[in-house]
Order: structure tokens, then C-alpha cells, then sequence
């Protein structure tokens, strides 16, 4: 079992409840899909398999190991063999694509190799066929600021792709892209899941994507599991109920970062 | 008339503050006893028209470009090699206080443990003491440790410098985008990486526009230093005015304006080649 969840819940720090309860078991190589409304708690839920947030109740278990039992740098350790692709992947603007990719292996690398990577970028055909296989290869040694938002999206999942890791997360990982390349791009992640025996959890707003990349679907509502099933045993109502009062199929989100204003004191 | 209805708002409170730091400043004034009334006294004017008639022309004879030369050359030396040894311990201290490296801020929203909190006021403490004290002091201080000379300055620029930088870095660590450096930290890349990786790309243009300006200050900052003993260009302006010689003065000042059109040019260079 890759991961399991034992009554896990987490209530942030003004009070808010984003999860409560979940219970989860989900086996090595398996590709599940979170489906929900927006604000179920999808994003939190992929954060706490990534280690990204710790749970307020409950225990966790990812890849055999208790993550909050850890040692910082055991955690540390765990943590390079978990990949999250983030919905507006957070890459600095002003760092060149390849830079950006290689950066998913520091968790693996020596010091050394990733300081020296900072001068010269030390396995470019790695990055380079990471790239390929999102037919991104000619963005290599463009600047991050250079991509559009569906060409961030997919350096993000290249940068996943070339950590290798043995658990990929992926939060809304084609929110960004048209639905064919949105198509293209699971189908990607799961050849890469199916490949490598590697377990794949990805959010999606498309109820139609994770029916058709995904055998088994987890519904979120309000910070609970509505249903956890395998895609083909799905009933129409259950999705009615799932997004009840979201009639109104929600607009992709623009994925614009809030504007950074810097000051520096001077004297 | 504007209909009240129509009037700004904000328009009474703006009077209020305006008329608040009327008040306040009005003591002030009292108590720094400007009165620039004295600028325009005939006695005075005389006096510093006489001074000031004497920089002209600027002192060019072969002898003292020479000495001026050196003295420059010294200054520029003891305002780097200061900078480098701050820069030796600024980096270090700089992401020691800052937040922006906290693994335990990385899973826990940006809020920091209690214990990675109270960790950095040490390193903040030693920052605010070194940058308290004025380079000058320390100069008078190392003056009197290692004689006259620029050993005195180099030091002096050094301990207060790296004060001054490491507080300005760590803020500007801290006032870059954290998401990419926490991205890393959760993918399990070490502290120093996630720095190297995440925040350096951001602030790098920052850091680089500060240094240059600092660099720029110390020049500066030497200069001063100069007429307590810790040699530069600052000794050599002392040494002339001591001897009325305004032409020399003159000439220094000069050399003292390209210093820092130049280190204004550096600066827009190098930022120019970051973007």
C-alpha cells in the first residue's frame, strides 16, 4: 500500500475546516483522479500526500513510511520520492527552462552537482527529453517568463517527470491547456505512471478527462469523500451530487500570481 | 460651490496630517537651530566666497594627479576589500535570519515553529549591533589598534557593512515569491539548494543593485573615514584643506563625482545584463 489515510482532518489556523475524516487506501501503481467542486478541498487533500501540510488529526502513511514521525532530514529524504505538480507551477521567472527541470532532481543530487548545475547545466539531454515528451523541446533554454500558461503548466509536470518519483501528485495539472493538449498531457502521465509502476493521483475539474484517463475516481465534497469508485461504476446522479448548486460549470481559473511589490530600504 | 455631496473625503484628513507634521516638525527646527539667515550675512558670505574662490582652478600639476592617483586607487581598495570582507559575513548571517528558508515554515503556510523564530534573533541582534555604531567610530577605534592607514578603513567598512547587508538581504529574501523555494524544499531539496534554486533567480537583481549602491556608499564612507586617520582620498582632502590649498580640494571632489558615476554606471550595467 502506497499511501494510507486514517481519520486524517485538517482545520487551518483561523478555523477553517478543509478536510475531515478521509479515510484512504490506495495501492502502488494505481491512477486515480479527484473530482469536486472548487473549494472541496481537493488541493488540500494532494498538499497532505505531499507533505506539504500536516495533517491536524489522523495519521498518514506514504510509501511505507510515517512522514510527521520523521526526522527532518529523513522527511527530507521521503519528500524527493514524492513529486507534486502544482496548478501554477511556482518556477522563478527569470530561470531558464532547463534549470528549472533539472531542479526536480536537487533532492537526489550532491551539493556539489547541484551547485556546479547552477553554472553549467550538468544533463541537458535528460531535461531536454523530459521536454520532449510534453513537445516542449525547443523551450529548453527559454527563460520561464518567456512560456505561456499552458507551456508553464506542462514544464512544471516535465520538471516532476524528470525527478522520477515513486508517488506523482498532480493538482489541476491541465487547467491551463486546450482539451486537446489537456488530453495529451494526462495521457502522458499516465503512460509515465503505467511505465514505471508509479502511483499517479491528479485533481481535475473535467468530470469527462478522469472518466476517460482514469480507473478509479474519488469525489470531494465540503472536505469529505463523497464517493471513491472505479470509473465505470459511476451513476450520473452521483455526480448531480456531487457538484449540487454548481450548475454553473465553473470558467478554468487564470493563473495570474499576485503581483510581488519589493522594497528595499535604502541607507 | 461643490455640492457637499461631491466634496473628497479624504480631504480634511490630508489637512490634519498636513497640519500635524507642520507641528511637529516645528520643534525640530528649534532644536537643530537652523536659521538660514546666517547664510546671507555679508561677513559670512565674504568669508565663504573667499574659501570657495580658491578651489578655482582645480589643482592639475604632474606631481599631484600622481599623488591623487594613488590616493583614489587607495580609496577604491579600501572600499572593496571592505565590501568583500562584509559580504563574508553578511551572505551567511543574511539567510541565517531570514525566513525563507524554514523547513518548518514550508508545510506549515509560511508561519514558522516557535523554536525557528526565537533561532533568528540572535542572528538579527549581532546584525543590529554591528550596523549600530558608525563606521566612523570603528575607524577612530582601529586607528588607535593598527596606526594610521587603510587596514583601519578596510575593517571599519567591513564590521558595519555586514551589518547593514545582512539585514537588507535578509529582507530582501524574504520579499521575493516563497512559493518556489518552498516547492523545492517539499520535493526534498536541501535548504541551501532551495535558496540557490528558488529565491537567488528573484532577488538576484536586488541583491546585486543593493550591493553596488553600498559599494557606492563605502566609497563614500572611506572618504569620511580619510580624515580620522584611515587613509584614501579623505586624508589627502584633510592634509589640503589644512593647507588652504582649494585647488586640490577642487580636484578631488571631481575625482570623488566620477567615482560615483561610475559606480552608478556599474550598477546599470550589471542589472542590465540580469534582465
Amino acid at each position: 500500500m502506497t499511501v494510507t489515510l486514517q481519520g486524517v482532518g485538517l482545520t487551518h489556523a483561523n478555523g477553517q475546516v478543509a478536510l475531515s475524516d478521509i479515510d484512504l487506501t490506495i495501492n502502488a501503481a494505481e491512477r486515480i483522479a479527484i473530482i469536486g467542486p472548487s473549494g472541496a478541498g481537493k488541493t488540500t487533500l494532494l498538499r497532505l500526500l505531499a507533505t506539504s501540510l500536516q495533517p491536524s488529526t489522523g495519521s498518514i502513511s506514504l510509501l511505507e513510511q510515517q512522514p510527521w514521525a520523521l526526522s527532518a532530514s529523513q522527511r527530507q529524504r521521503l519528500r524527493a520520492r514524492i513529486g507534486l505538480i502544482h496548478q501554477a507551477p511556482p518556477l522563478p521567472p527569470r530561470q531558464r527552462v532547463v534549470t528549472a527541470i533539472l531542479a526536480g532532481k536537487l533532492g537526489a543530487w550532491s551539493l556539489l552537482k547541484s551547485l556546479l548545475n547552477l553554472f553549467y547545466p550538468v544533463d541537458i539531454t535528460g531535461a531536454q527529453a523530459a521536454l520532449a515528451r510534453l513537445d516542449l523541446a525547443d523551450k529548453l533554454f527559454e527563460r520561464c517568463d518567456q512560456l505561456s500558461g499552458g507551456q508553464l503548466q506542462r514544464a512544471g509536470i516535465a520538471r516532476v517527470l524528470y525527478q522520477g518519483p515513486q508517488l506523482i501528485l498532480a493538482d489541476e495539472p491541465v487547467s491551463a491547456m486546450d482539451p486537446v493538449l489537456a488530453g495529451h498531457t494526462l495521457s502522458v502521465l499516465n503512460n509515465e505512471a503505467a511505465a514505471r509502476g508509479v502511483t499517479l493521483l491528479a485533481s481535475l475539474h473535467a468530470v469527462d478527462l478522469a472518466m476517460a484517463h482514469f480507473p478509479r475516481v474519488i469525489g470531494v465534497r465540503a472536505g469529505r469523500i463523497m464517493f471513491d469508485l472505479p470509473s465505470d461504476q459511476i451513476s450520473p446522479e452521483q455526480l448531480d451530487t456531487l457538484y449540487a448548486n454548481e450548475k454553473l460549470q465553473p470558467t478554468p481559473e487564470v493563473i495570474t500570481p499576485p503581483p510581488l511589490v519589493v522594497q528595499i530600504p535604502r541607507c | 460651490m461643490l455640492k457637499p455631496a461631491l466634496r473628497d473625503p479624504a480631504a480634511l484628513p490630508r489637512l490634519a496630517l498636513a497640519l500635524l507634521a507642520i507641528i511637529i516638525l516645528w520643534p525640530g527646527i528649534k532644536l537643530s537651530e537652523l536659521d538660514l539667515g546666517v547664510l546671507f550675512d555679508a561677513e559670512n558670505s565674504k568669508t565663504m566666497g573667499s574659501f570657495l574662490s580658491g578651489f578655482w582652478p582645480p589643482a592639475h600639476d604632474s606631481e599631484f594627479l600622481h599623488i591623487l592617483l594613488r590616493a583614489t586607487l587607495e580609496t577604491l581598495a579600501i572600499a572593496t576589500a571592505g565590501m568583500a570582507l562584509a559580504l563574508l559575513l553578511a551572505i551567511p548571517c543574511g539567510l541565517l535570519a531570514s525566513r525563507a528558508l524554514s523547513l518548518s515554515a514550508a508545510h506549515r503556510n509560511g508561519r514558522l515553529a516557535w523554536w525557528s523564530l526565537a533561532l533568528r534573533w540572535p542572528v538579527r541582534g549581532l546584525l543590529i549591533v554591528l550596523r549600530s555604531v558608525p563606521e566612523v567610530v570603528w575607524a577612530l577605534l582601529f586607528v588607535r589598534a593598527v596606526g594610521l592607514g587603510p587596514t583601519a578603513g578596510v575593517l571599519a567598512i567591513a564590521i558595519t557593512y555586514s551589518g547593514m547587508l545582512g539585514k537588507v538581504y535578509a529582507e530582501i529574501f524574504e520579499s521575493v515569491d516563497p512559493r518556489p523555494a518552498r516547492a523545492l524544499l517539499v520535493a526534498g531539496s536541501p535548504r541551501l539548494m532551495a535558496f540557490a534554486y528558488g529565491v537567488l533567480p528573484n532577488a538576484s537583481a536586488e541583491m546585486l543593485s543593493y550591493t553596488v549602491y553600498r559599494w557606492e556608499c563605502a566609497v563614500r564612507a572611506s572618504v569620511v573615514m580619510g580624515f580620522v586617520g584611515a587613509g584614501g582620498l579623505g586624508q589627502q582632502i584633510d592634509l589640503s584643506l589644512r593647507m588652504f590649498a582649494g585647488g586640490e580640494v577642487a580636484s578631488m571632489l571631481l575625482t570623488f563625482l566620477l567615482l560615483v558615476l561610475l559606480a552608478d554606471q556599474l550598477s546599470r550595467l550589471l542589472r542590465a545584463r540580469l534582465q
